[in-house]
């Protein structure tokens, strides 16, 4: 009796000794992401009563897997509605798997919203079109998200600025993003170049555009592909700039 | 007595003959004790546990073939890592559990302690033995599932090379790299370290309440409880020490909990290191510290509590 006391005061002395160690830990662990997800109601709510203790106890990544493949045969089933609830547990689950965060918004902005605008079962196209675009802010929404769980990482700024030009068609949008993933660690090297030729359809910042194309184009050869060359000849034409000041590369008529 | 009687009694000095002094501390008999605790844990079939998991492994593998390589990976990995972890903390706990009361069932511990064998070194040759097993079942699982991994890249990175024989060399190398990248990662060697720890840690802390539980199925239960306890730890610690608001009742269990027992969630890792988070020397250092705190404060409170047994 009295050792297990000892023990037990042992244990509280102990316990006083390794909070501010356990604290500075889960502080540096959380500024280097890890421990990203909070068990707080919210997530319970969201994952149900069997995920919430299973990702308690440790085995979060296999649930959200578990998920993720019940996702990917509810989009065989075409069942988009089933596939958005689970997208978001999964990501609730696990904020730091770029795949999911992608996947999750490629699922609702190219296939639900596709499928969306062929619905056969509805015949007004404005409320197909309204539908579409509602799919489209669904993707938007987990990239924006994943991008605020991932802020270090280019991909998801990749996935949205791909998301702005080829569903809303908004160049200004898809030049910022491709911009701001030019700026992190491990960035795609084309990441700068579609950030200037998308910016290159905007109208009033051309002069931007061209500043931008053309300090790429005196990088070096490397750069120096057609495209640019035809975005560089296009704003040399639109902003007038002098024929000394042009590059020698020619590819569309004057 | 005469000189021929001399002669055919007296034995010339032999100082082998001596009895050796008893050492307080012996390296030789904890070590017996290890691998005696090893040896029985073996013939318990505990083994087969990675029967399941090369079962699981190879299941899965077959399985994930019809997605994407990133998702097949980050599937593989995930329930791999996962179901290492599962079965080193059941290990940890089920086999420890059994450990004590069996050898006091059986009257084996009678045995070795009426020899001179100090109660420290019997726990610490048992404890020892455990953590043998767990670091064998660890490797075996860690190199089966390395050793999937390296085998689905080479399909992969073969399938890429085949499909893309006609693009550019820039483009197929791109896409080689991509398929490299996504499958095996330098960090997820530290992550499987601290999983281990975390059985070491769960070990320990059975192995202690072992020596106050009254049955093996009480052990078990207790740490199961513990196990949840102690990923939540965390969050009750944080809610103690930061908010006001709640009664005297939660405050004073909250305290109890975040002091009692071990963050657990601190050597949940390896989700976010599958996730491509890196593992800085400093996390992993801190980390590994810290299990190795618990496990030894730990072992000596066994150590301690096992002393006061009665026998």
């Amino acid at each position: 009796m009295t050792r297990g006391l000892i023990a037990l005061a042992v244990l509280i002395v102990m316990g006083l000794l390794k909070l501010p160690v356990e604290r500075d830990l889960a502080a540096l662990h959380r500024q280097e992401h890890f421990r990203g997800v909070e068990f707080n109601l919210d997530l319970r709510e969201k994952i149900g009563q069997l995920g919430f203790i299973a990702a308690l106890s440790g085995f979060r990544a296999i649930v959200a897997d578990a998920l993720f493949i019940q996702a990917h045969a509810a989009w065989e089933n075409t069942q988009w509605g089933r596939m958005l609830l689970l997208f978001r547990q999964i990501t609730a689950l696990q904020p730091r798997v770029l795949l999911f965060w992608d996947t999750a918004a490629w699922h609702m902005a190219w296939n639900a919203s596709v499928a969306a605008m062929n619905d056969t079962n509805q015949p007004r196209q404005a409320l197909r079109v309204k539908a579409q675009r509602e799919y489209f802010a669904l993707g938007k929404d987990f990239l924006e998200r994943g991008i605020k769980n991932n802020p270090d990482r280019p991909e998801l700024y990749e996935a949205l600025a791909r998301l702005y030009k080829e569903k809303y068609k908004d160049h200004e949008r898809t030049a910022e993003y491709y911009a701001k993933a030019a700026t992190l660690p491990e960035a795609a090297p084309w990441d700068r170049r579609f950030s200037a030729y998308e910016l290159s359809y905007c109208e009033g910042r051309e002069r931007e555009a061209y500043e931008r194309l053309r300090s790429l184009y005196d990088e070096g050869q490397k750069e120096r592909l057609p495209t640019l060359i035809k975005r560089l000849n296009f704003l040399e034409d639109k902003l007038a700039i002098p024929a000394d000041q042009r590059i020698p590369d020619r590819l569309i008529k004057p | 007595m005469t000189d021929g009687e001399n002669a055919s009694t007296l034995q010339p000095f032999d100082a082998s003959t001596i009895p050796k002094r008893h050492r307080a501390f012996s390296l030789s008999r904890i070590l017996a004790i290890t691998s005696n605790t090893l040896t029985e844990l073996t013939r318990l079939k505990v083994f087969y546990v990675l029967l399941v998991f090369g079962l699981l492994l190879i299941g899965s593998s077959i399985f994930m073939a019809q997605f994407s390589f990133q998702q097949e990976f980050q599937i593989l990995k995930d329930v791999s890592l996962g179901a290492i972890s599962m079965f080193t903390s059941l290990l940890a706990i089920v086999a420890t559990a059994r450990m004590l009361p069996r050898d006091i069932d059986d009257r084996t511990v009678y045995t070795i302690l009426a020899k001179p064998v100090p109660r420290f070194e019997y726990v610490v040759g048992k404890i020892a033995g455990v953590l043998l097993l767990l670091a064998i079942s660890t490797l075996v699982m860690a190199a089966a599932f390395m050793a999937v991994l390296y085998m689905r890249e080479q399909a992969v990175l073969q399938a890429t090379a085949k499909q893309m024989a006609s693009a550019p060399p820039d483009q197929l190398a791109d896409a080689l790299r991509a398929v490299r990248a996504s499958a095996f990662n330098a960090d997820l060697i530290p992550g499987i370290i601290i999983i281990f720890l975390k059985a070491c840690l769960l070990t320990a802390l059975t192995l202690f309440v072992s020596t106050f539980a009254t049955s093996t199925i009480f052990t078990i239960v207790v740490m199961v409880f513990i196990y949840f306890i102690g990923h939540l730890e965390a969050t009750a610690r944080e809610y103690w020490l930061t908010a006001h608001g709640g009664g005297l009742v939660t405050r004073v269990f909250l305290a109890i909990v975040a002091l009692l027992f071990p963050d657990l969630q601190a050597f949940n890792l390896v989700d976010d290191i599958v996730a491509g988070t890196v593992i800085s020397m400093a996390v992993f250092t801190k980390t590994a510290l810290l299990g190795i705190f618990y496990t030894v404060i730990y072992t000596l409170l066994a150590v301690f509590v096992f002393y006061g047994k009665e026998l």
